[in-house]
């Protein structure tokens, strides 16, 4: 196994200390099958105790390492070594608040996710003994990719609209709307859309699509927020121009 | 202790940082010649209203040096903006036959398929 050195620049904040972040560097012997959080984990296990960071399932599931590394929003559990030179830098998830070195705040996100109701909101009530909902596999199919969102965050940081604008709901939780709206068991839609098809909702996205190119799930959130676009411009429609068709 | 630092995005310089943003930039700067496009076919259908001696004046101001270099330049980037969002129509308009989504390239190419018989229909019209 081939060893290589690397120096790993990370941004630190203390918010007890700092009154702005600054970065720190660290000589880190790294193997080459390693990935940027296991040269944090060594930082972190053999050279400075106090530096920060979220990591938990080291496999892409968690979507807790998040991180901005050479400027790229990833995963640090699925940033490869070997696809870097020997100086890397890591910063934040940008477009987030900095809570201490490489931790971000995520109570916007989680607000705003909570907000579009992600979760089945069936139809009718239906008592247990009736059984289950049915779902044929070209109805699964139609919603499967966006289930694969590990809110991870990395579109919210690679999304300058949400940069510039942070009110906008941003690409996962409209994403997760759209999910749900697609599904065939749901009939929450009209509740979800008061929120997304809002001023600070879909109407903010104009599709740079940086979104779906960092995603590390493919689940492709600008397609969805395209979708949703489309599917509100034809409620409008209805609702001006065929008001009869109004429930 | 709870005093989270927030970083801003530059409001005039973001679209510089990533190469992405850069091309999405091209995509959106590349309408603004299609709105001067439609500037002068309202100009040439004003000076067709003001007679045939106008409206010839205003032909060959568009075979001047200048207005072929306008409209090269106008050709060029409505093709880079109509090419760039035919390229994303599968994300905006998936379609499902049966079971399955239809590939990606096949919308795109129904699009370039579309545009091409359009173009073609236009030319023998003009001809």
């Amino acid at each position: 196994m081939s060893e290589r050195q690397i120096q790993l620049e990370v941004l630190r904040y203390n918010p007890e200390t700092d009154s702005e972040p600054r970065y720190q560097s660290y000589s880190v012997p790294c193997l080459n099958e390693w990935v940027v959080l296991d040269a944090l984990n060594y930082v972190k296990d053999n050279l400075d105790p106090t530096l920060s960071y979220r990591w938990s399932c080291h496999m892409a599931v968690c979507g807790s390492c998040g991180m901005m590394i050479n400027g790229e929003p990833k995963l640090a559990c699925k940033a490869f070594i070997h696809e870097y030179t020997d100086q890397i830098r890591v910063d934040p998830l940008a477009n987030f608040p900095i809570e201490r070195d490489l931790v971000t705040s995520v109570e916007d996100f989680i607000t705003k996710l909570a907000s579009v109701k992600p979760y089945l909101i069936p139809k009718s009530d239906q008592p247990v003994s009736a059984g289950e909902f049915k779902q044929t596999p070209a109805e699964l199919k139609k919603f499967k990719q966006y289930t694969l969102c590990i809110n991870c965050m990395l579109c919210y940081a690679a999304c300058p609209q949400y940069g510039l604008v942070p009110e906008f709901l941003g690409p996962a939780a409209i994403s997760m709307a759209h999910r749900y709206n697609q599904d065939s068991r749901d009939g929450g839609r009209d509740e979800r859309q008061e929120v997304i098809a809002s001023d600070e909702g879909v109407w903010e996205c104009s599709f740079v699509g940086a979104c779906s190119e960092v995603c590390p799930k493919h689940v492709d959130p600008a397609g969805a927020l395209q979708q949703v676009k489309v599917a509100s411009t034809i409620d409008w429609y209805k609702e001006h121009l065929m008001p009869w068709m109004k429930k | 202790m709870n005093k989270p630092y927030v970083r801003s995005l530059s409001k005039t310089g973001w679209f510089l940082t990533q190469p992405r943003y850069k091309r999405y930039m091209a995509r959106e700067v590349t309408c603004l010649f299609i709105f001067a496009y439609t500037f002068l076919l309202i100009w040439g259908l004003k000076r067709l209203a003001e007679g045939p001696d106008a409206f010839q004046g205003f032909l060959n101001a568009l075979h001047s040096p200048l207005g072929v270099l306008f409209n090269l330049a106008v050709l060029i980037a409505a093709v880079y903006h109509s090419t760039s969002w035919f390229n994303v129509t599968p994300q905006a308009m998936p379609i499902m036959r049966g079971e399955e989504f239809v590939p990606g390239n096949i919308i795109v190419g129904a699009h370039y398929a579309v545009w091409a018989v359009v173009s073609l229909i236009v030319l023998i019209l003009g001809v």
